[in-house]
């Protein structure tokens, strides 16, 4: 790499001494309420070439703690402590002081790509501006320099690109550009705030592949924030959990994941559904919500959500104290030997069931009657252009789909975004006439209903949205919105007003919920609210559009327990789309994997994540983090190249080939096959049910 | 199963409070319909309390008052002209002996209720045309908007001074309904695109697929996400109506002499407004009291309706962050 470094710059860091160093960091905001300490005593060093993973939910700090470090937080904020940054302390330098570090010795990179880049400039420019900002180079220098670093973080036609605009490129393109901007200047330290979290799972398997490359080509520390542990096991080196502001836990990766000694990472660790995990086990719930910033109770900040707390955690707040003998894994509570001596699991502590009751297998299963029956559904989006509307082409968002739901089934429907997975969603709700294709809901064709009929098969096909703030009306108590659709449905007002209280314990909230606005309410208590709105017809089937993906993972946790509560206990059945497929292999029974508007391979949950045979499945399986550093270091990834080809110009014969590692393999005949004739789904494999749209499919071990 | 932790862990807490929902249920009569917890929190804003109580005291007022007083509008008294305010004429006379307060009253009357009137109505008419022309969209759409601005384009002043000859003689209400029928198209536009960008929202969706009629999702979702709006526009509205039937009745129009309404009071006692006072500080004084009332009622019943009045949010700071960043970042 070539970089410009003035000789005001201090020198490069002596091994074993830290890039960063942050002590006692404390940061408070003014807020009407009072004094928000969003960050307390928060202290870690970061060496160079390490990654240090900041774990954490929304509201811990852990944004707010790098920001102070970038010294970008707001007038209002006040920062104390210590922040050294290769031995010079940060805090209290003149903003024109640090701008000569940011950006050059520090970097940063975002969570939204999109906002991060500014619209109306080619990329090429944008990482041009950002090397002559801190190098004084030419213009052609910068330009020439801007297209290898494009080239490195793996933008194909690096030199055609760089002309590109940020809209023209996919989120995961427009992050790696990001990264290019970060590393133009050779950093000591990156800080990534959770760089991955608005992409999809292929894309983010590349983009951590690209910071990876980023941390060997640059020797730069990392600091990756993130609330995902998958992606922390995988890259990070050492993890720091914070909560309320605190670090509550920190070591190295493997002491934490294998031998956590707080109650809280255990609680996370156990509230996270996993891939590669075959057997059902119910997930941890952590009760209660992150206690208020401006108020905190005196003591352990956990202790009210804590499952072992004890009258003296209330006494003081916890130091991080050395635990297991003083390896460098220290933890803040005051019964982790105990916890050490007992090694509990997760559930264990948390007073979770550890068996569920016995589903029925299979075969019984598959006998019972079908709710749902999609053949060959087809959704064309016409594409307008220019002033006179002329038909440019069509968006094929759908394009034949075809499978059925069972009673008491949960079938899960995964695949990147833009495959159409929600746009089929939309095709059986709105219960019109599709396109082409039918749609049998109950045994009746959508196309078929008149208005009476049409109302009835509402009663029995309820959904809940992506975003409970969103799918909640904000001006309706939740009472009333629970209410709604039994009104709708001429419910007599005698037996709403039995029910509303009776739905609300259903999902596991109180009475005195229903007088509440949406707002007042917690993120994962709105999604009850949904779905006990959803079950409050008694429905046969139920959609359930990203119901998790909005709440953070110890919420996340306690509705999929609901959910698969209520699937037993009411017999119910479930459409479940997800782009996490952890969450779709604990929840569903029954998967379909769709890619371009079609379902590349179906069948059991087991058989699917189990024995993959479609490539884009098992690519898709393989990108997902495992939260378990050892798993994850022996596992081989299959990265998928490029993006998702548009769905107005799919690739002939197989939809998938151009991003196929197998066909790459292939032989040129073969691969003519692949170019030329479209796979039909056919059964493959053991189970009758599985069936898979590829002409060589194999099995290959991906988790 | 964890559903029954927490439960047993809820009935600790809310059993001490009177057992569990079955119990509860009596209390669930008053908790679930919307009206009845709106109204709730209504009542618990005081100002808004006192703002309504007064707009009652002020109509009881205008038209018990007169009954009590010892003289008519009409009347002259030929023995007190220009008198300040005394016993037998409480707020005093005019130049040809009119008593100040019996006109005062009956000019309350008349503007109170042309007033709410025109505010509640132009409004009504602004959010069900507004909400309908957005939710429907296509033709219905292009129909209404035609409408909206072919009113638009027509000078309102002209078309109800041409028009009030015709109502000459008839109830001054038909006026107040000529005000209202001029005064609702600009707010039925925006209207119409909060429609426009609500009707896409999930929960309006979520309302669709639950079989909610298209009126009733209008009526229960759309039009109380737009209650601020609407409520500002009514109390402007008010105040607006008053003025404007003052500036018609200036040019002889609407209310006519020896009929009065506060505005024509205004207009004539403004000229003396330094020198004698109470011609024009009591009927202003009125209309100041009613404008405010109506404002706070407006601001009480905003809050009951819209659950966030007092918070704030910031969501976009990711992006604003960014920004920041690669300014200071550039700057260097």
């Amino acid at each position: 790499m070539t970089s410009a470094h003035s000789p005001l710059d201090p020198p490069k860091a002596a091994p074993g001494e830290p890039v960063l160093e942050v002590s006692d960091l404390e940061v408070s905001f003014p807020s009407e309420a009072g004094r928000v300490r969003a960050v307390r005593g928060l202290g870690y060093r970061v060496d160079p070439g390490e990654v240090l993973g900041i774990v954490g939910e929304s509201g811990s700090g852990k944004s707010v703690s790098s920001l102070a470090v970038m010294g970008l937080l707001g007038a209002g904020a006040r920062v104390s402590g210590s922040i050294r940054f290769r031995g010079r302390e940060l805090l209290g330098l003149s903003d024109g002081e640090l701008s000569r570090i940011r950006g050059r010795r520090i970097a940063m990179v975002f969570q939204d790509p999109l906002s991060a880049l500014t619209p109306v400039y080619s990329v090429g420019d944008q990482v041009a501006e950002a090397v002559r900002t801190h190098a004084g180079v030419s213009r052609r220098e910068a330009a020439r320099r801007a297209v290898e670093l494009l080239d490195l973080v793996g933008i194909p036609n690096a030199a055609e690109r760089a002309g590109a605009f940020p809209h023209e490129f996919s989120g995961g393109m427009r992050q790696r550009v990001v990264i290019a901007m970060a590393i133009a200047h050779d950093p000591d330290l990156i800080i990534a705030d959770e760089p991955t979290t608005a992409l999809d799972v292929t894309v983010q398997a590349q983009v951590l592949d690209v910071l990876r490359t980023a941390r060997e080509v640059t020797g730069a520390g990392i600091v990756l924030i993130t609330h995902d542990l998958g992606v922390v096991a995988g890259v990070a080196d050492r993890v720091l959990v914070m909560y309320a502001g605190r670090a509550v836990e920190t070591g190295t990766v493997d002491q934490i994941f294998a031998r956590p000694r707080m109650p809280y990472t255990l609680g996370l660790l156990g509230a996270l559904p996993r891939v590669d995990e075959a057997e059902k086990r119910p997930l941890v719930p952590i009760d209660g919500q992150p206690p208020s910033l401006v108020q905190l109770p005196p003591g352990c900040s956990f202790a009210p959500r804590c499952p072992v707390s004890v009258p003296q955690c209330t006494l003081g707040e916890p130091a991080l104290a050395p635990v297991d003998g003083g390896t460098g894994h220290r933890a803040a509570c005051i019964r982790s030997d105990e916890i050490a001596r007992s090694e509990a699991v997760p559930a264990e502590i948390y007073h979770v069931e550890p068996v569920r009751p016995a589903r029925e297998p299979g075969p019984v299963q598959r006998a019972s009657r079908v709710v749902l029956q999609v053949r060959d559904l087809v959704k064309h989006y016409p594409v307008s252009k220019g002033l006179l509307r002329r038909r440019a082409g069509l968006i094929r968002a759908v394009d034949g789909v075809t499978f059925d739901i069972r009673q008491g089934e949960a079938f899960g429907l995964v695949g990147e975004s833009g495959c159409g997975k929600t746009s089929t969603l939309m095709e059986i709700l709105g219960l019109r006439a599709p396109a082409a294709g039918t749609v049998r809901i109950l045994g009746r064709d959508v196309v078929e209903l008149d208005r009476r009929a049409r109302r009835a098969v509402r009663r029995d096909l309820q959904v809940v949205f992506q975003d409970p703030m969103a799918s909640l009306d904000p001006r309706m108590p939740v009472g009333a919105a629970v209410a709604e659709p039994m009104e709708v449905h001429g419910y007599p007002r005698e037996r709403i007003r039995r029910r509303v209280p009776e739905l609300l314990r259903l999902v596991g909230l109180g009475f005195e919920h229903a007088d509440r606005y949406p707002v007042e309410l917690s993120g994962g208590q709105r999604q009850r609210v949904c779905i006990a709105r959803a079950l409050a017809l008694e429905p046969k089937l139920v959609v359930l559009d990203e119901p998790v993906s909005a709440l953070d993972v110890s919420i996340q946790a306690g509705v999929i327990n609901l959910l698969d509560e209520l699937k037993d206990r009411l017999g119910l059945s479930y459409l479940f789309v997800a782009h996490d497929l952890s969450v779709v292999r604990h929840v569903a029974d029954r998967v379909a994997v769709m890619y371009l508007g079609r379902i590349v391979e179906v069948g059991e949950a087991e058989t699917v994540f189990g024995a993959a045979l479609h490539p884009y499945t098992q690519a898709l399986l393989s990108a997902v983090p495992v939260p378990d550093p050892v798993t994850e270091r022996a596992r081989e990834r299959i990265v998928l190249t490029g993006d998702l080809p548009s769905p107005a110009d799919p690739p002939s014969g197989c939809r998938f080939r151009t991003r196929c590692f197998l066909h790459a393999a292939l032989s040129a005949e073969d691969r003519a096959v692949c170019a030329t004739v479209d796979p039909p789904r056919k059964p493959r494999g053991d189970g009758a049910d599985h069936e898979v749209a590829c002409h060589f499919a194999r099995p290959r071990k991906v988790l | 199963m964890t559903l029954g932790v927490r439960e047993a862990k809820r009935a600790g807490t809310t059993g001490a409070g009177g057992g569990g929902p079955v119990d509860a249920a009596p209390d669930g009569l008053r908790a679930s319909t919307r009206g009845r917890l709106v109204l709730r929190r209504f009542l618990r804003s005081r100002s808004a309390v006192f703002g309504l109580v007064t707009i009652a005291a002020l109509y009881v007022l205008a038209f018990v008052g007169p009954l009590l007083a010892p003289w008519d509008h009409t009347q002259q008294d030929y023995s007190a002209f220009l008198r300040p305010p005394s016993t037998s004429h409480w707020f005093g006379t005019t130049q040809i002996g009119e008593d100040v307060f019996a006109q005062t009253m009956r000019g309350l009357q008349k503007s109170l209720t042309i007033g709410l009137l025109v505010g509640l109505l132009s409004t009504l008419v602004a959010a069900v045309v507004g909400a309908v022309a957005g939710y429907f969209g296509g033709w219905v759409d292009r129909v209404l908007m035609w409408l909206v601005d072919l009113l638009l384009v027509l000078p309102s002043f002209l078309v109800v001074a041409i028009a009030s000859p015709a109502f000459r003689g008839h109830s001054w209400v038909l006026f107040a309904l000529l005000l209202a029928a001029f005064g609702w198209m600009l707010t039925a536009r925006i209207v119409r695109g909060m429609t426009l960008t609500l009707r896409e929202r999930e929960f309006v969706r979520a309302a669709r697929f639950m079989g909610q009629p298209s009126w009733h999702i209008i009526a229960r979702h759309i039009l109380p996400n737009m209650a601020s709006l609407l409520i500002i526009d009514a109390t402007l509205n008010v105040g607006t109506a008053v003025l404007a039937e003052t500036g018609l009745s200036y040019f002889g129009f609407g209310v006519q002499p020896p009929d009065v309404s506060l505005g024509t009071l205004i207009a004539s006692g403004s000229r003396s407004a330094l020198t004698f006072p109470w011609l024009f500080l009591f009927a202003g004084g009125f209309l100041t009291l009613a404008v405010l009332c109506v404002n706070l009622v407006g601001d009480g019943l905003r809050a009951a309706i819209d659950p966030s009045a007092a918070r704030g949010t910031a969501r976009v700071r990711g992006a604003r962050r960014a920004r920041r960043f690669l300014r200071r970042a550039g700057a260097a």
